[in-house]
Protein backbone atom coordinates (compact mmCIF):
# COMPACT_ATOMS: atom_id res chain seq x y z
CA UNK A 1 0.00 0.00 0.00
CA UNK A 2 2.74 2.26 0.86
CA UNK A 3 4.49 1.30 -1.89
CA UNK A 4 1.68 2.29 -4.64
CA UNK A 5 0.93 5.29 -2.73
CA UNK A 6 4.89 6.38 -3.36
CA UNK A 7 4.90 5.56 -6.92
CA UNK A 8 1.70 7.44 -7.26
CA UNK A 9 2.47 10.70 -5.28
CA UNK A 10 5.81 10.53 -7.14
CA UNK A 11 3.79 10.28 -10.82
CA UNK A 12 1.53 13.13 -9.56
CA UNK A 13 4.48 15.22 -8.50
CA UNK A 14 6.24 14.88 -11.60
CA UNK A 15 3.58 15.79 -13.77
CA UNK A 16 2.67 18.49 -11.32
CA UNK A 17 6.10 19.74 -11.98
CA UNK A 18 5.77 19.56 -16.18
CA UNK A 19 2.81 21.85 -15.65
CA UNK A 20 5.31 24.35 -13.97
CA UNK A 21 8.07 23.96 -16.32
CA UNK A 22 5.26 24.81 -19.16
CA UNK A 23 4.55 27.64 -17.83
CA UNK A 24 8.02 28.93 -17.49
CA UNK A 25 8.91 28.44 -20.31
CA UNK A 26 6.90 29.97 -22.09
CA UNK A 27 7.22 33.02 -20.27
CA UNK A 28 10.33 32.88 -21.88
CA UNK A 29 9.49 31.99 -25.37
CA UNK A 30 9.15 35.69 -26.59
CA UNK A 31 12.45 36.61 -24.97
CA UNK A 32 13.54 33.70 -27.02
CA UNK A 33 11.94 35.31 -30.38
CA UNK A 34 14.41 37.84 -29.67
CA UNK A 35 17.52 36.14 -30.54
CA UNK A 36 16.52 33.94 -33.56
CA UNK A 37 19.82 32.86 -34.30
CA UNK A 38 19.31 30.57 -31.32
CA UNK A 39 15.87 28.88 -32.72
CA UNK A 40 17.65 29.12 -36.28
CA UNK A 41 20.57 26.85 -34.81
CA UNK A 42 17.92 24.27 -33.27
CA UNK A 43 15.76 23.84 -36.52
CA UNK A 44 18.62 23.15 -37.88
CA UNK A 45 19.66 19.96 -35.08
CA UNK A 46 15.97 19.05 -34.75
CA UNK A 47 14.63 19.79 -38.46
CA UNK A 48 17.20 19.44 -41.10
CA UNK A 49 18.98 16.56 -39.54
CA UNK A 50 16.00 14.80 -39.42
CA UNK A 51 15.19 15.24 -43.24
CA UNK A 52 17.08 12.23 -44.36
CA UNK A 53 15.01 9.73 -42.06
CA UNK A 54 11.87 11.40 -42.81
CA UNK A 55 11.66 11.31 -46.08
CA UNK A 56 13.35 7.55 -46.38
CA UNK A 57 10.35 6.67 -44.19
CA UNK A 58 7.84 8.34 -46.23
CA UNK A 59 8.79 6.61 -48.83
CA UNK A 60 8.91 3.54 -47.69
CA UNK A 61 5.62 4.22 -46.00
CA UNK A 62 3.65 5.05 -48.87
CA UNK A 63 4.92 2.34 -50.97
CA UNK A 64 3.68 -0.53 -48.47
CA UNK A 65 0.30 0.91 -48.29
CA UNK A 66 0.28 1.36 -52.33
CA UNK A 67 1.22 -2.36 -52.34
CA UNK A 68 -1.10 -3.61 -49.71
CA UNK A 69 -3.74 -1.08 -50.74
CA UNK A 70 -3.34 -2.65 -54.50
CA UNK A 71 -3.89 -6.06 -53.69
CA UNK A 72 -7.24 -5.68 -51.91
CA UNK A 73 -8.60 -2.92 -54.01
CA UNK A 74 -8.22 -5.04 -57.43
CA UNK A 75 -10.72 -7.90 -56.31
CA UNK A 76 -12.99 -5.18 -56.23
CA UNK A 77 -11.71 -3.79 -59.36
CA UNK A 78 -11.60 -0.59 -57.79
CA UNK A 79 -7.62 -0.25 -57.93
CA UNK A 80 -8.18 3.39 -59.56
CA UNK A 81 -9.10 4.88 -56.36
CA UNK A 82 -5.77 3.73 -54.98
CA UNK A 83 -4.89 7.14 -54.52
CA UNK A 84 -7.88 8.06 -51.88
CA UNK A 85 -6.36 5.03 -50.18
CA UNK A 86 -2.94 6.12 -49.71
CA UNK A 87 -3.85 9.94 -49.54
CA UNK A 88 -6.33 9.64 -46.70
CA UNK A 89 -4.61 7.27 -44.64
CA UNK A 90 -1.31 9.71 -44.70
CA UNK A 91 -3.02 12.53 -44.73
CA UNK A 92 -5.35 12.25 -41.84
CA UNK A 93 -3.19 9.85 -40.29
CA UNK A 94 0.02 8.17 -40.99
CA UNK A 95 1.75 11.42 -41.72
CA UNK A 96 1.46 13.36 -38.73
CA UNK A 97 1.59 10.15 -36.14
CA UNK A 98 4.94 8.35 -37.97
CA UNK A 99 6.58 11.73 -38.41
CA UNK A 100 6.11 12.69 -34.45
CA UNK A 101 7.18 9.00 -33.38
CA UNK A 102 10.46 9.14 -35.81
CA UNK A 103 10.73 12.86 -34.49
CA UNK A 104 11.01 11.61 -30.83
CA UNK A 105 13.55 8.65 -30.80
CA UNK A 106 15.57 11.12 -33.31
CA UNK A 107 15.51 14.54 -32.16
CA UNK A 108 13.30 14.32 -28.60
CA UNK A 109 16.18 11.67 -27.56
CA UNK A 110 18.82 14.02 -28.72
CA UNK A 111 17.48 16.91 -26.96
CA UNK A 112 17.32 15.48 -23.66
CA UNK A 113 20.54 13.71 -23.42
CA UNK A 114 22.15 17.27 -24.50
CA UNK A 115 19.82 19.48 -21.95
CA UNK A 116 20.76 16.29 -19.09
CA UNK A 117 24.21 16.35 -19.53
CA UNK A 118 24.04 20.19 -19.40
CA UNK A 119 22.77 19.74 -15.75
CA UNK A 120 25.32 16.99 -15.35
CA UNK A 121 28.24 18.59 -16.06
CA UNK A 122 26.74 22.15 -14.14
CA UNK A 123 26.58 24.00 -17.58
CA UNK A 124 22.88 25.10 -16.29
CA UNK A 125 24.14 26.23 -13.03
CA UNK A 126 27.34 28.26 -14.53
CA UNK A 127 24.53 29.82 -16.72
CA UNK A 128 22.59 30.79 -13.87
CA UNK A 129 25.77 32.07 -11.98
CA UNK A 130 26.38 34.63 -15.33
CA UNK A 131 23.09 35.94 -14.78
CA UNK A 132 22.13 33.78 -18.29
CA UNK A 133 18.41 32.28 -17.80
CA UNK A 134 18.86 28.90 -19.14
CA UNK A 135 15.24 29.20 -19.88
CA UNK A 136 15.87 31.67 -21.95
CA UNK A 137 18.89 30.96 -23.65
CA UNK A 138 18.56 27.03 -24.17
CA UNK A 139 14.96 25.90 -23.46
CA UNK A 140 12.71 28.06 -24.88
CA UNK A 141 14.87 27.69 -28.71
CA UNK A 142 14.69 24.62 -28.45
CA UNK A 143 11.02 24.57 -27.89
CA UNK A 144 10.79 26.95 -30.65
CA UNK A 145 12.32 24.80 -33.22
CA UNK A 146 10.50 21.92 -32.46
CA UNK A 147 7.36 23.54 -32.59
CA UNK A 148 8.11 25.01 -35.88
CA UNK A 149 10.10 21.88 -37.38
CA UNK A 150 7.15 19.01 -36.62
CA UNK A 151 4.69 20.49 -39.31
CA UNK A 152 7.33 21.03 -41.91
CA UNK A 153 8.29 17.52 -41.89
CA UNK A 154 5.16 16.29 -41.50
CA UNK A 155 4.25 17.72 -45.07
CA UNK A 156 7.34 16.97 -46.68
CA UNK A 157 6.49 13.35 -44.80
CA UNK A 158 3.11 13.49 -46.56
CA UNK A 159 4.24 14.72 -49.80
CA UNK A 160 6.98 11.93 -50.24
CA UNK A 161 4.77 9.21 -49.32
CA UNK A 162 1.63 9.97 -51.57
CA UNK A 163 4.06 11.37 -54.70
CA UNK A 164 7.18 11.06 -55.49
CA UNK A 165 8.54 8.16 -54.80
CA UNK A 166 5.96 6.70 -52.14
CA UNK A 167 2.13 5.80 -53.46
CA UNK A 168 2.87 7.60 -56.79
CA UNK A 169 6.01 5.07 -57.70
CA UNK A 170 4.68 1.95 -56.98
CA UNK A 171 0.91 2.57 -57.79
CA UNK A 172 1.38 4.46 -61.28
CA UNK A 173 4.57 3.19 -62.60
CA UNK A 174 4.89 -0.23 -61.19
CA UNK A 175 1.47 -1.62 -60.82
CA UNK A 176 0.25 0.11 -63.59
CA UNK A 177 -2.50 2.84 -62.06
CA UNK A 178 -3.68 5.34 -64.56
CA UNK A 179 -1.89 8.62 -62.95
CA UNK A 180 -4.38 10.91 -64.74
CA UNK A 181 -7.02 8.97 -62.28
CA UNK A 182 -4.57 8.41 -59.43
CA UNK A 183 -4.46 12.16 -58.78
CA UNK A 184 -8.09 13.00 -59.65
CA UNK A 185 -9.61 10.73 -57.37
CA UNK A 186 -7.14 12.29 -54.89
CA UNK A 187 -7.97 15.85 -55.30
CA UNK A 188 -12.48 14.95 -55.19
CA UNK A 189 -11.85 13.30 -51.90
CA UNK A 190 -9.22 14.83 -50.07
CA UNK A 191 -10.39 18.08 -48.74
CA UNK A 192 -8.82 21.41 -47.08
CA UNK A 193 -10.24 20.41 -43.98
CA UNK A 194 -8.47 17.45 -44.02
CA UNK A 195 -5.23 19.19 -44.38
CA UNK A 196 -5.80 22.09 -41.88
CA UNK A 197 -6.26 19.16 -39.09
CA UNK A 198 -3.56 16.99 -40.42
CA UNK A 199 -1.11 19.99 -39.95
CA UNK A 200 -3.09 21.07 -36.59
CA UNK A 201 -1.69 17.45 -35.54
CA UNK A 202 1.66 17.78 -36.30
CA UNK A 203 1.54 21.07 -34.45
CA UNK A 204 0.18 19.41 -31.29
CA UNK A 205 2.68 16.70 -31.49
CA UNK A 206 5.50 18.82 -31.87
CA UNK A 207 4.44 20.94 -28.97
CA UNK A 208 3.96 17.46 -26.91
CA UNK A 209 7.49 15.85 -28.01
CA UNK A 210 9.26 19.24 -27.59
CA UNK A 211 8.18 19.69 -23.86
CA UNK A 212 8.25 16.14 -22.66
CA UNK A 213 12.11 16.58 -24.00
CA UNK A 214 13.25 19.75 -22.46
CA UNK A 215 11.58 18.65 -19.49
CA UNK A 216 13.24 15.58 -19.13
CA UNK A 217 16.62 16.87 -19.93
CA UNK A 218 16.05 19.65 -17.52
CA UNK A 219 14.99 17.40 -14.42
CA UNK A 220 17.18 14.28 -14.87
CA UNK A 221 19.54 13.18 -12.30
CA UNK A 222 22.92 14.65 -12.71
CA UNK A 223 24.49 11.32 -13.33
CA UNK A 224 25.30 9.21 -16.29
CA UNK A 225 22.91 6.91 -15.34
CA UNK A 226 20.13 9.91 -15.42
CA UNK A 227 20.92 11.20 -18.61
CA UNK A 228 20.56 8.04 -20.06
CA UNK A 229 17.10 7.43 -18.21
CA UNK A 230 15.72 10.72 -19.37
CA UNK A 231 16.32 9.87 -22.81
CA UNK A 232 14.66 6.95 -22.27
CA UNK A 233 11.74 8.02 -20.60
CA UNK A 234 11.47 10.92 -23.26
CA UNK A 235 11.20 8.22 -26.58
CA UNK A 236 8.74 6.40 -24.22
CA UNK A 237 6.34 8.45 -22.36
CA UNK A 238 6.37 10.89 -25.78
CA UNK A 239 5.49 8.19 -28.36
CA UNK A 240 2.16 7.02 -26.01
CA UNK A 241 1.27 10.59 -25.45
CA UNK A 242 1.15 10.93 -29.37
CA UNK A 243 -0.81 8.07 -30.15
CA UNK A 244 -3.47 9.09 -26.98
CA UNK A 245 -3.38 12.75 -28.36
CA UNK A 246 -3.90 11.25 -31.72
CA UNK A 247 -6.92 9.44 -30.59
CA UNK A 248 -8.41 12.40 -28.58
CA UNK A 249 -7.80 15.18 -31.56
CA UNK A 250 -9.32 12.40 -34.35
CA UNK A 251 -12.42 11.94 -32.11
CA UNK A 252 -12.83 15.35 -31.95
CA UNK A 253 -12.42 16.87 -35.38
CA UNK A 254 -13.93 14.14 -37.14
CA UNK A 255 -16.03 12.79 -34.16
CA UNK B 1 31.09 31.36 -42.26
CA UNK B 2 29.92 27.76 -40.20
CA UNK B 3 27.10 29.61 -38.71
CA UNK B 4 26.19 31.51 -42.39
CA UNK B 5 26.42 28.08 -43.93
CA UNK B 6 24.01 26.30 -41.15
CA UNK B 7 21.84 29.42 -41.99
CA UNK B 8 21.55 28.38 -45.39
CA UNK B 9 20.33 24.72 -44.78
CA UNK B 10 17.52 25.62 -42.28
CA UNK B 11 16.44 28.00 -45.00
CA UNK B 12 16.35 25.68 -47.74
CA UNK B 13 14.51 23.13 -44.73
CA UNK B 14 11.79 26.07 -44.28
CA UNK B 15 11.41 26.48 -48.03
CA UNK B 16 10.91 22.29 -48.94
CA UNK B 17 8.22 22.30 -45.62
CA UNK B 18 6.57 25.17 -47.22
CA UNK B 19 6.71 23.91 -50.58
CA UNK B 20 5.31 20.52 -49.44
CA UNK B 21 2.58 22.06 -47.88
CA UNK B 22 2.02 24.15 -51.35
CA UNK B 23 1.94 20.61 -53.29
CA UNK B 24 -0.86 19.21 -50.64
CA UNK B 25 -2.61 22.24 -50.96
CA UNK B 26 -2.99 22.70 -54.30
CA UNK B 27 -2.15 19.41 -55.90
CA UNK B 28 -3.44 17.09 -53.25
CA UNK B 29 -6.91 18.38 -52.00
CA UNK B 30 -9.92 20.14 -53.89
CA UNK B 31 -10.13 23.92 -53.66
CA UNK B 32 -13.51 23.91 -54.68
CA UNK B 33 -15.01 23.99 -51.41
CA UNK B 34 -12.93 26.94 -50.66
CA UNK B 35 -13.38 28.46 -54.44
CA UNK B 36 -16.06 29.00 -56.18
CA UNK B 37 -17.33 32.40 -55.36
CA UNK B 38 -20.75 32.99 -53.81
CA UNK B 39 -23.93 30.75 -53.47
CA UNK B 40 -27.39 30.88 -53.18
CA UNK B 41 -29.44 28.02 -51.45
CA UNK B 42 -32.25 25.97 -53.09
CA UNK B 43 -34.01 23.11 -51.43
CA UNK B 44 -35.84 19.90 -53.02
CA UNK B 45 -37.13 16.76 -51.30
CA UNK B 46 -36.49 13.14 -52.02
CA UNK B 47 -38.29 10.36 -51.13
CA UNK B 48 -34.95 8.30 -50.43
CA UNK B 49 -31.41 10.23 -50.83
CA UNK B 50 -29.37 6.72 -50.46
CA UNK B 51 -26.06 7.59 -49.98
CA UNK B 52 -25.59 11.17 -50.43
CA UNK B 53 -23.75 13.09 -47.97
CA UNK B 54 -23.46 17.05 -46.78
CA UNK B 55 -20.25 17.82 -49.31
CA UNK B 56 -21.80 15.47 -52.15
CA UNK B 57 -22.16 18.03 -55.91
CA UNK B 58 -24.78 19.38 -57.80
CA UNK B 59 -24.51 19.16 -61.18
CA UNK B 60 -26.39 20.16 -64.46
CA UNK B 61 -25.28 18.29 -68.03
CA UNK B 62 -22.42 16.72 -65.70
CA UNK B 63 -20.66 20.08 -65.28
CA UNK B 64 -20.60 20.67 -61.30
CA UNK B 65 -22.78 23.89 -60.47
CA UNK B 66 -22.56 23.51 -56.90
CA UNK B 67 -22.86 21.29 -53.79
CA UNK B 68 -25.29 19.39 -50.79
CA UNK B 69 -24.87 21.92 -47.95
CA UNK B 70 -27.52 20.19 -45.50
CA UNK B 71 -29.73 16.80 -45.44
CA UNK B 72 -32.65 16.60 -42.69
CA UNK B 73 -35.67 15.39 -42.61
CA UNK B 74 -39.08 16.96 -42.68
CA UNK B 75 -40.82 16.15 -39.92
CA UNK B 76 -44.22 16.27 -41.32
CA UNK B 77 -43.61 14.24 -44.67
CA UNK B 78 -40.58 12.10 -43.64
CA UNK B 79 -38.92 12.98 -47.02
CA UNK B 80 -35.31 14.48 -46.78
CA UNK B 81 -35.30 17.87 -47.16
CA UNK B 82 -31.86 18.66 -48.76
CA UNK B 83 -30.11 21.97 -49.10
CA UNK B 84 -28.39 22.86 -52.19
CA UNK B 85 -25.61 25.70 -52.45
CA UNK B 86 -25.43 26.83 -56.17
CA UNK B 87 -23.01 29.09 -57.26
CA UNK B 88 -24.09 32.68 -57.79
CA UNK B 89 -22.51 32.62 -61.49
CA UNK B 90 -25.72 29.98 -62.70
CA UNK B 91 -28.31 32.29 -61.88
CA UNK B 92 -30.59 31.57 -64.90
CA UNK B 93 -32.01 27.71 -64.19
CA UNK B 94 -35.32 27.39 -64.83
CA UNK B 95 -37.46 27.21 -61.56
CA UNK B 96 -39.17 23.93 -63.06
CA UNK B 97 -36.00 21.97 -63.31
CA UNK B 98 -35.70 18.70 -61.71
CA UNK B 99 -33.68 16.93 -59.75
CA UNK B 100 -32.23 13.33 -60.15
CA UNK B 101 -29.70 11.50 -57.36
CA UNK B 102 -27.20 10.01 -59.56
CA UNK B 103 -24.16 7.56 -58.77
CA UNK B 104 -21.35 8.38 -60.68
CA UNK B 105 -20.11 4.60 -62.11
CA UNK B 106 -21.23 1.67 -60.83
CA UNK B 107 -20.59 1.39 -57.20
CA UNK B 108 -19.47 5.29 -57.17
CA UNK B 109 -20.26 8.36 -55.01
CA UNK B 110 -24.15 9.52 -55.29
CA UNK B 111 -24.58 13.26 -56.54
CA UNK B 112 -27.57 15.27 -57.92
CA UNK B 113 -27.68 16.08 -61.08
CA UNK B 114 -30.20 19.04 -62.42
CA UNK B 115 -32.11 18.81 -65.81
CA UNK B 116 -33.11 22.05 -66.94
CA UNK B 117 -36.94 22.74 -67.49
CA UNK B 118 -38.35 25.18 -69.83
CA UNK B 119 -40.49 28.21 -67.51
CA UNK B 120 -39.16 31.64 -67.85
CA UNK B 121 -39.17 32.33 -64.28
CA UNK B 122 -35.61 31.34 -62.63
CA UNK B 123 -34.21 29.63 -59.52
CA UNK B 124 -33.64 32.27 -56.74
CA UNK B 125 -32.51 32.25 -53.37
CA UNK B 126 -34.67 30.08 -51.46
CA UNK B 127 -36.41 28.28 -54.13
CA UNK B 128 -37.64 24.85 -53.94
CA UNK B 129 -36.99 21.93 -56.67
CA UNK B 130 -40.23 20.51 -56.97
CA UNK B 131 -39.63 17.61 -59.44
CA UNK B 132 -37.86 15.26 -57.67
CA UNK B 133 -36.74 11.59 -58.09
CA UNK B 134 -34.94 9.83 -55.07
CA UNK B 135 -32.07 7.31 -55.38
CA UNK B 136 -32.18 4.04 -56.77
CA UNK B 137 -31.83 1.53 -54.30
CA UNK B 138 -30.46 -1.37 -55.44
CA UNK B 139 -32.61 -3.77 -53.05
CA UNK B 140 -35.71 -2.19 -54.09
CA UNK B 141 -35.23 -2.72 -57.41
CA UNK B 142 -33.94 -6.44 -57.11
CA UNK B 143 -37.24 -7.00 -55.46
CA UNK B 144 -39.34 -5.52 -57.82
CA UNK B 145 -37.39 -7.31 -60.52
CA UNK B 146 -37.88 -10.50 -58.77
CA UNK B 147 -42.00 -9.55 -57.72
CA UNK B 148 -42.73 -8.74 -61.50
CA UNK B 149 -40.97 -11.59 -63.21
CA UNK B 150 -43.87 -13.80 -65.19
CA UNK B 151 -43.06 -17.08 -65.83
CA UNK B 152 -42.91 -16.79 -69.27
CA UNK B 153 -40.07 -14.34 -68.65
CA UNK B 154 -37.76 -16.56 -66.65
CA UNK B 155 -35.54 -18.16 -69.40
CA UNK B 156 -35.55 -14.26 -70.85
CA UNK B 157 -34.36 -13.16 -67.47
CA UNK B 158 -31.59 -15.80 -67.13
CA UNK B 159 -30.26 -15.09 -70.41
CA UNK B 160 -29.93 -11.57 -69.64
CA UNK B 161 -28.60 -12.08 -66.12
CA UNK B 162 -25.50 -14.12 -67.47
CA UNK B 163 -24.64 -12.31 -70.46
CA UNK B 164 -24.53 -9.33 -67.77
CA UNK B 165 -22.20 -11.29 -65.93
CA UNK B 166 -20.61 -12.33 -69.07
CA UNK B 167 -20.01 -8.73 -69.48
CA UNK B 168 -18.48 -8.09 -66.05
CA UNK B 169 -16.08 -10.39 -66.02
CA UNK B 170 -15.00 -9.71 -69.31
CA UNK B 171 -14.25 -6.24 -68.54
CA UNK B 172 -12.70 -6.87 -65.11
CA UNK B 173 -10.30 -9.43 -66.47
CA UNK B 174 -7.67 -7.46 -68.15
CA UNK B 175 -7.18 -5.50 -64.70
CA UNK B 176 -7.18 -8.50 -62.48
CA UNK B 177 -4.31 -10.17 -64.83
CA UNK B 178 -2.31 -7.21 -63.68
CA UNK B 179 -1.84 -8.11 -59.80
CA UNK B 180 1.51 -9.21 -58.80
Amino acid sequence: MNGIWQVLSGFLAGLGRAQFFLLTMLAAVPAALLRPRLVVQQIYSVGVLSLIIIVLSGSFVGMVLALQGFRTLVRFGAEESLGVFVALVIVRELGPVVTALLFAGRAGSALAAEIGLMRATDQLSAMEMMAVDPMRRVIAPRFLAGLIAMPLLSGIFCVMAIGVAGGHAIGVELLGVDAGSYWSQIRSSVEIKDLVQSYFKALVFGAAISWIAVYQGYHAAPTSEGVSRATTSTVVVSSLSILALDFILTAFMFG
Amino acid sequence: MQSKALEILVGLFVCLGVAAIFVLTFRVASLDGVGGGSTYTVTAKFGNIGGLKPGSAVTMAGVKIGRVRAIEIDPETFEARVTLDIFERFDRIPEDSSAKILTAGLLGEQYIGLEPGGMDEFLRDGSELTLTQGALVLENLIGQFLAGQGESENDKLAEAIAKLADALTASKGPSTGEAP
